[in-house]
């Protein structure tokens, strides 16, 4: 059994470890360590939390007077301690990605007599622009900088080679194609 | 993208025997700048380098280096060129196994004339600037392969050159290592101005330039300049 | 361990030899190569003494009968004169042959005997007759090549000889009358001293040799080593890797013997196209002492096991690579000191034990002792490197860059360095055995070869015929000058004296003044002169009374022997006996040395002096002086004399005259040494050629930033001289030790302390010269391709 991918639930559950929290410190360490691209809403916050409530994984643990819902804050239960340990035992599932956007492209364009090269070359400059980027964000962050972009560029090198594997086999993948 | 190249390399032909490592390979570089060249293995990346840091006179072709015609000059001259202008960083065996890392690292000036205490003086600083200070007495051969490649870079970068040729400088080493002279050759070469060519074929240490070019089939495709 | 696995691990080595690939092939031609030189040269040297012995035989087989005194005409006798001449330094051999009945014996080598005015001619000389060079030479041997001579008749393949039938040779003119050839020479044994020289002369050469069969069985050891890292990686002990080591180095030597003696074969054939120092000699005489022969073919084995054994000690293999022991033993001094002193233990009781008239000596004690020296002089090499070179500082690039590979790595150098300490310092010594002998064995001739440079003596009838002589050489082409006199006795005329048994006598010379003041120191001399030349007993010479009992200013004397010998040919019946009257005027004057250095005595007339129709048997001692501008002028003077006189004999006025013997020992020890001072050059060679090959990559990338080739050209040039010029202050130093060692033995002092200079000029040429040849490597080393990587 896989877990189910990114889980917030989990994540802010995970937070909570280390102390009871507001929603409001809950958020500002969430997009710090992990929210880079996609900063979280309040929203996203309250439904999470009031899940996690009705779950009985975390309690209120305290409201501070005269404050709106984020003034709210929330302990982790030892079921919620519990839940927490289940997940990061648990593997995550590894993305096949058999479905690639970049490969239909190619087939394509070689079926309608495109040049197949000419979108793996602008690919591939497309990919080394955003690697450069994580790279250049890599050079001024701190180690979990560090650690967030190498991620995503051994991923973004791994598309690479395959754009390198492909453009070397263009020639016989458009032959297999037009038979 | 206005100011005119520092190194421009027009139409470079160059065989070994029959078989053609360069066709016609245009390539240009602004003071400055780092510029990867990538490839798969055998599209005449080494060779292209190889050209334009003077070590190889092409068959064919035009090298430029800061109004000088490259593929004009003697020999002497063109040692003489990259004793005070180049830098470089191999992928393994460039340093004499008998010298020590200062003498190593020293090695440049010296053959520039530069009295050895003062060489030595000047390699110590660049050891210390590439965080190997520590090995600056041992030998090669007592050291690991990262601490190795650092020292090339500072025998590279000693003799403040406005171009840093690079081949394949973390060929021979682990993802961290590797990270870690990339980082403070890039490091040093934006502090010092000095431009630098950078063969790799591999994308993670490629991302490190300002920009790439790709050679294939000896030719290069080099978006900026092609047209 | 057991024998079977000794057995198992050699051959799997030996196979490992052949069938390892390019490299391993590549390894194991290198190794056969160096060791096959150095059997070959070994097996060379085995066989000099046979070499030098049939040339011997082939001399005596040849030579006239002369045991047997054969006093009046047979039907096969002959008359018989050697006449040698000297053809653009080159000594031409002739034999002339005058049969005075019709079955003279055939002279050796021929199948027949020439007809009057032929010649049997070497093929050698043939073929000079035949080309331009020769023509010179044929104008002064006017026979018709008519056959060759064969082997059984030369002493070599390229001596130059000619066998010539005559009709001018008479009982007065003739070495001797023979009636068959073959000459037993009794064997004399060689002098003590000699043998001295002989012994340690071939232990100097020969070690050397066996250090370069030991280095040569080493060629490409880091392959080797990664090899046998890889054999540990798949199971197999230290113990084993090293066996197998040997077995490899083994499978080298065996190929290395067979190389060795294919070159051997193939010299032996070339032992005839070569003359080296006057050595020419057939394939078939130059065969090895079986015994000597037998131990090279047994050692080089041997040695090249233990070599690679001992050569592994300081090296551990391990399965991911060798590791050569981080930090070294140090080397210690105490045992080759040892050695060292071992050998003066060996040598210095024998001081005074060789003498120069003696002809025996200890021959084991003498090899034993320089053996032990040289080795020991050897092994105190790399002691002496590291040491050395550890004092060394950084200077200039391409000397830091030698310096420093000699400190990490001193024993390489030192090891390839060996063969030279041994054979400088064995050379050294015997320069000084040499020079202490040369007053021995050298005389100093006395000649002064400014004043003339040839000599002649021709036979005339009388004494027109004798001036006519040296009128044509005087206007021979290339002579600057001549010194001429025809020359007769006088005798003290009247009837015998008590205790006399023949007429005392004077010799006389007629020629013009300048002639007559080569002889004596004139005071004035002008034509009509007449002189008594005395030389006081100078050189030996007898006393004045010996002149002047005879030839006194007034005194009357008989041209002619006025009591001749019973078997003399008798003058024409009823000629008066001619006399003449020496003038008053006469003065006596002091003798000096002619031109070739001898004192004569006798008397001096000039031309007006005396009637030279009267004299008898008149002959002419000419000397001439030759101009330097013109190229073949001492070829033009021996024809001209050989025009006049068949049998006239033209001698080359030398400084210093050597003895035979001696000069054949010296021979011996300058080619040898020559080839094995080649063979340390090569096997240094190799080994710098190696290197450079092993650091491809790194010069490559020296280059790519800039480095000069000559700063690279001078590191290698450093990098083989310093440890040379160490081993060869080593060698000097040893070497001038050794040789006081050996003189005192013969109780004899040092005559040049200076005598080790030719031989450090040979080391500082092998610098030159590795140092040049390794150039065109590394200039193809230093181009980019090196730093190709795809």
């Amino acid at each position: 059994m896989y877990s189910g991918g990114m889980s917030i639930g989990h994540t802010l559950l995970g937070l909570l470890e280390s102390g009871p929290r507001h929603g409001y410190d809950l958020k500002r360490a969430f997009d710090e360590k992990f929210g880079q691209d996609r900063p979280l809403h309040y929203g996203q916050v309250y439904s999470t939390m009031s899940r996690l409530l009705k779950n009985g994984l975390v309690v209120v643990d305290g409201i501070e007077a005269g404050g709106g819902p984020e003034r709210k804050r929330y302990a982790i239960t030892e079921a919620g301690i519990t839940d927490v340990a289940q997940w990061l035992a648990t593997p995550e599932k590894p993305e096949p990605y058999l479905q690639s956007t970049l490969y239909t492209k190619v087939v394509l364009a070689l079926l309608t007599g495109r040049g197949a090269a000419e979108i793996l070359d602008t690919q591939r400059a497309e990919h080394l622009r955003l690697m450069r980027e994580l790279t250049r964000r890599k050079r001024d962050g701190d180690l979990a900088d560090q650690l967030i972009c190498d991620h995503a560029l051994f991923h973004l090198e791994a598309d690479l080679r395959w754009l390198e594997l492909t453009a070397a086999r263009l020639d016989a993948l458009a032959e297999e194609i037009r038979r | 993208m206005s100011s005119t190249p520092l190194l421009r390399a027009t139409g470079l032909d160059k065989a070994y025997g029959p078989t053609p490592a360069l066709a016609g390979a245009d390539f240009a570089l602004r003071a400055g700048e780092v510029v990867a060249v990538m490839g798969p293995s055998g599209s005449g990346k080494s060779t292209l380098l190889h050209c334009l840091a003077g070590i190889v006179r092409p068959d064919a072709g035009t090298i430029t280096y800061d109004g000088r015609e490259l593929t004009a000059l003697s020999d002497g001259a063109r040692s003489s060129l990259r004793r005070t202008d180049f830098g470089f960083v191999f992928q393994f065996g460039q340093l004499v196994p008998e010298l020590t890392c200062v003498e190593n690292v020293a090695l440049p000036l010296r053959l520039n004339g530069e009295k050895r205490k003062a060489a030595e003086a000047r390699a110590a600083e660049w050891l210390a600037r590439l965080e190997v200070d520590a090995v600056a007495d041992k030998r090669p051969g007592e050291m690991s392969g990262g601490q190795g490649q650092r020292v090339a870079v500072a025998r590279a970068l000693v003799t403040a050159p406005r171009v840093i040729f690079a081949d394949e400088p973390t060929g021979a080493l682990d993802s961290l290592n590797g990270e870690r002279v990339m980082r403070l050759l890039t490091d040093a070469s934006r502090d010092t101005g000095a431009a630098v060519v950078l063969v790799t074929h591999e994308a993670r240490v490629a991302a490190w330039s300002d920009r790439e070019v790709v050679v294939r089939d000896g030719s290069v495709r080099d978006a900026e300049w092609a047209a | 361990m057991s024998l079977g696995t000794w057995v198992r691990d050699l051959t799997l080595g030996a196979r490992f030899a052949v069938a390892g690939g390019r490299s391993g092939l590549l390894r194991t031609l290198l190794t056969a190569t160096g060791v096959g030189f150095g059997v070959s040269l070994l097996l060379l040297a085995a066989s000099f003494p046979n070499m030098l012995f049939q040339r011997e035989v082939r001399e005596s087989v040849r030579a006239v009968d002369g045991s047997e005194q054969v006093t009046s005409p047979r039907p096969d006798s002959f008359l018989h004169l050697g006449r040698d001449t000297v053809y653009r330094d080159d000594v031409v051999s002739g034999l002339l042959l005058r049969p005075e009945g019709d079955a003279p014996p055939v002279p050796p080598g021929a199948d027949r005997f020439p007809g009057t005015g032929e010649m049997l001619v070497s093929p050698a000389l043939g073929e000079l007759l035949d080309s331009p060079e020769g023509a010179l030479l044929k104008e002064r041997i006017p026979y018709e090549a008519v056959g060759t001579i064969g082997p059984a008749g030369l002493i070599g393949p390229a001596e130059l000889r000619y066998v010539a039938h005559v009709d001018f040779l008479t009982p007065e003119n003739l070495d001797g009358r023979g009636t068959r050839y073959g000459w037993s020479v009794p064997a004399e044994p060689m002098n003590a001293f000699l043998v001295l020289l002989v012994v340690v002369a071939c232990v100097v050469l020969l070690l050397p040799v066996l250090v370069f069969v030991a280095t040569a069985v080493r060629f490409g050891g880091e392959q080797r080593d990664r090899r046998l890292a890889a054999l540990r990686l798949i199971g197999a002990d230290t113990a084993t890797t090293r066996r197998i080591a040997a077995g490899e180095a083994l499978a080298g030597a065996l190929f290395g013997l067979l190389v060795g003696l294919g070159l051997f074969a193939a010299a032996r054939q070339f032992a005839g196209a070569f003359t080296i120092w006057d050595v020419n000699a057939y394939p078939g005489d130059v065969v090895p002492m079986p015994a000597l022969a037998a131990l090279v073919l047994a050692v080089v084995p041997v040695a090249s096991v233990v070599v690679t054994l001992f050569a592994l000690r300081g090296v551990v293999i391990e399965p991911l690579g060798v590791v050569r022991t981080s930090a070294p033993r140090r080397r210690r001094l105490w045992w080759r000191l040892l050695l060292l002193a071992a050998g003066a233990a060996f040598l210095v009781p024998l001081a005074g034990d060789v003498q120069v008239t003696g002809t025996s000596i200890d021959t084991v004690g003498v090899v034993a002792g320089t053996a032990l020296v040289l080795t020991g002089l050897t092994t105190l090499l790399p002691w002496l490197v590291e040491a050395g070179v550890k004092r060394l500082h950084a200077g200039p690039v391409a000397w830091q860059l030698a310096v420093r590979r000699l400190q990490l790595s001193s024993g390489t150098a030192a090891r390839a360095v060996s063969g030279i300490v041994v054979a400088a310092a064995g050379a050294i010594a015997l320069q000084m055995l040499f020079q202490a002998m040369e007053n021995d064995f050298t005389h100093l001739s006395g000649a002064d070869t400014t004043r003339a440079q040839l000599a002649i003596g021709t036979d005339a009838r009388n004494a027109d015929e004798a001036r006519e002589a040296i009128d044509r050489l005087r206007r021979t082409e290339g002579v600057s000058g001549v010194i001429g006199t025809v020359e007769s006795h006088v005798w003290r005329p009247g009837p015998l004296k008590e205790g006399e048994e023949f007429s005392p006598m004077a010799s006389l010379r007629v020629g013009d003044c300048a002639s007559l003041r080569e002889y004596a120191a004139l005071p004035s001399c002008a034509d009509g002169d007449v002189f008594v030349l005395l030389a006081h007993g100078a050189q030996g010479t007898p006393d004045d009374l010996f002149v002047t009992r005879t030839a006194r200013p007034g005194a009357t004397v008989a041209l002619r022997d006025p009591h001749p010998h019973p078997s003399a040919p008798k003058p024409p019946k009823g000629t008066p006996l001619p006399q003449w009257r020496i003038p008053t005027t006469a003065r006596i004057v002091d003798s000096r040395p002619d031109p070739t250095g001898m004192y004569e005595y006798g008397v001096l007339a000039t031309p007006k002096a005396v009637d030279a129709s009267l004299l008898d048997e008149p002959d002419t001692q000419t000397m001439v002086r030759l101009d330097p501008a013109v190229p073949d002028a001492a070829e033009y003077v021996r024809n001209t004399a050989a025009a006049i006189d068949p049998t006239a004999w033209v001698r080359t006025l030398k400084d210093t005259e050597r003895d035979a013997a001696f000069s054949s020992v010296r021979t011996g020890i300058l080619v040898g040494s020559t080839l094995t001072m080649l063979l340390v050059a090569a096997s240094l060679l190799v080994a710098t050629l190696e290197q450079l090959r092993d650091r491809r990559r790194l010069l490559s990338s020296l280059v790519a930033f800039g480095t000069r080739r000559s700063t690279l050209g001078w590191s290698v040039l450093w990098q083989t001289a310093v440890p040379i010029l160490l081993g060869l202050g080593l060698a000097v130093a040893g070497g001038l030790g050794l040789g006081l060692v050996l003189l005192q033995m013969g109780g004899q002092r040092v005559e040049d302390w200076w005598g080790f200079l030719p031989v450090v000029g040979i080391g500082l040429g092998l610098i030159a010269a590795v140092t040049l040849l390794s150039m065109p490597v590394l200039w193809r080393l230093m181009r980019a391709d090196g730093l190709r990587t795809e």
